[in-house]
């Protein structure tokens, strides 16, 4: 049966020849062959977030009288909502964790390069999106957390010069946070992010497919020197099933965390209560929340925080340009983006540790 | 056809043509995003405010308390220090907009968000803010405590 339903497709659309890439596709084998699974988990999760983001749809309402109601609905009286929520939420957080994971692991492995500029621009510019992604979504449960997050985030885009004040009236929807800034992020949420960075995901992966895997370039001259040593696998279905095994692990975790530790609602938000005392943001925007705290309020005439906020929004573009500043391989600039790269990771982890730690 | 070699005249009339073409085209493209462009930006809300408040009404505050009120859209934060004065300032943070308390313990006004101190007068004087609070007047009015933005500020 299923051979004649291939057949009738094959006659008319030539199947063999589109599926042809896949089929020829292959991955690298080398100790260090693991890093490949992380994208794809990525990717999984982001499914995840898809599924889950329109369960929620059916009873989440965007107001500000109604979003902290409709999500306490979801969690106490829908069958399984608490679970739909939690998943939603954890599996975001895993998401932005692997796709970080993933992006050191290509900076390390020096993937980035050419011909592969474009493709680690492109999954910068995901990762971004993704970061939006977590900073829209914390707004919607409108709980007080949520509300000064959005109040500091939005803030520190108003002081950006020239277009600040007017990027932040954009994002609000007013000069307040108030039920408008709600409806936009819903909308930016699930709307506008989704659309943008599911174009993006099929030009990422169309780029993966058009130049193959990178192989580390130590494993590469090895290979280069000695070709019989070279070993891959072929992408379907071998690496394929395997990835498969690596989602289901992921899909383990990632239901363990929803079900052992469900995602606090914490309280309504008051536009006209203080902040509470331990506020802080996601823990991937912690080590920026930590360094703007230990920023001094006057940097040589200058507010701190712009300072601040100019050195994290110039930090961000180099890293988005970074395979450009690479002039040749091995060279200079080859270990200043590795010193970069270990330099940038080790301040992310540790500033992270101190916003967590500190008072 | 499509092969002929074109003249000077020809290629000059393309040209005026392709211009004719490229104009209409950008012009119509702004037509369309002209209005969204605008759609985005939202309307202004109308201050509700004024220039002045009912912040609380005597005797509500005990003695080193406080509370935060409206003023407009925004919070304020009225206080009664040890000496049995009543201070207003914006209870909005310098630093990024976050909403400061009163330190009952600390005698000082405090942000959460990232640690900013200012003293009673609102001056900032620890963490990152970079500007005093602004300080307001306030008046006592009946049994009503009234909040006034300072004139000329």
């Amino acid at each position: 049966m299923l051979t004649r339903i291939r057949n009738w497709l094959d006659e008319r659309f030539g199947l063999a020849e589109l599926t042809a890439p896949l089929r020829e596709k292959t991955v690298p084998i080398h100790s260090r062959s693991y890093w490949y699974f992380l994208g794809g988990i990525t990717l999984f999760l982001f499914g995840i977030q898809v599924c889950t983001g329109i369960l929620l749809l059916l009873y989440y309402r965007a107001s500000a009288s109604e979003a902290f109601e409709s999500v306490q609905y979801i969690m106490t009286r829908v069958q399984f909502g608490w679970l739909v929520r939690s998943i939603h939420s954890w599996a975001a957080n895993l998401m932005i964790f692997t796709a970080i994971a993933h992006m050191f692991s290509v900076l390390f492995l020096k993937a980035y390069r050419k011909p592969r500029e474009l493709t680690w621009v492109s999954g910068m510019i995901l990762l971004f999106l993704a970061m939006g992604f977590g900073f829209s979504g914390y707004l919607l449960p409108w709980n007080t957390l949520a509300f000064f997050a959005t109040k500091v985030g939005t803030e520190i885009a108003g002081q950006v010069p020239f277009v600040g004040h007017q990027m932040m009236v954009f994002l609000r929807g007013g000069e307040e946070v108030t039920g408008a800034t709600l409806t936009r992020f819903f909308g930016f949420h699930v709307a506008v992010l989704p659309g943008i960075t599911t174009l993006l995901i099929l030009l990422h992966v169309a780029l993966i497919q058009r130049f193959g895997m990178s192989v580390p370039p130590d494993v590469e001259a090895k290979w280069k020197a000695d070709p019989a040593q070279a070993r891959e696998m072929h992408f379907f279905p071998n690496f394929l099933l395997r990835e498969l095994m690596a989602w289901y692990i992921a899909l383990g975790v990632l239901g363990a965390l929803a079900a052992l530790k469900p995602w606090d609602l914490g309280t309504k938000a008051d536009p006209f209560a203080p902040a509470p005392a331990g506020i802080r943001p996601e823990w991937y925007f912690m080590f920026m929340f930590q360094t703007l705290k230990l920023i001094p309020a006057k940097i040589w005439f200058v507010d701190g925080e712009l300072v601040g906020i100019l050195v994290f929004g110039l930090a961000g573009l180099i890293w988005l340009l970074l395979p450009f500043f690479e002039r040749e391989r091995n060279g200079r600039s080859s270990r200043w983006i590795l010193g970069l790269g270990v330099f940038a990771l080790a301040y992310m982890a540790s500033m992270t540790v101190y916003g967590y730690v500190a008072k | 056809m499509a092969n002929e070699p074109i003249s000077e005249v020809q290629s000059g009339r393309r040209r005026v043509v392709e211009l004719f073409l490229g104009g209409g085209l950008l012009a119509s493209f702004l037509s369309f995003v002209y209005p969204v462009i605008r759609y985005l930006v939202p309307p202004p809300v109308a201050d509700l405010g004024g220039d002045e408040v009912v912040a609380a009404k005597v005797g509500e505050l005990k003695a080193n308390g406080s509370k935060i009120f409206r003023f407009g859209s925004r919070p304020g934060l009225l206080l009664l220090n040890a000496a049995g004065d009543y201070i207003a300032l914006s209870a909005t943070c310098t630093h990024l907009s976050c909403t400061v308390q009163y330190r009952a313990d600390l005698h000082q006004v405090w942000c959460a968000c990232h640690n900013g101190l200012y003293d009673l007068n609102g001056r900032n004087i620890a963490g990152p803010p970079p500007r005093p609070l602004e300080a307001f007047q306030v008046h006592i009015r009946g049994d009503e405590i009234v909040v006034s933005r300072k004139r000329g500020a």
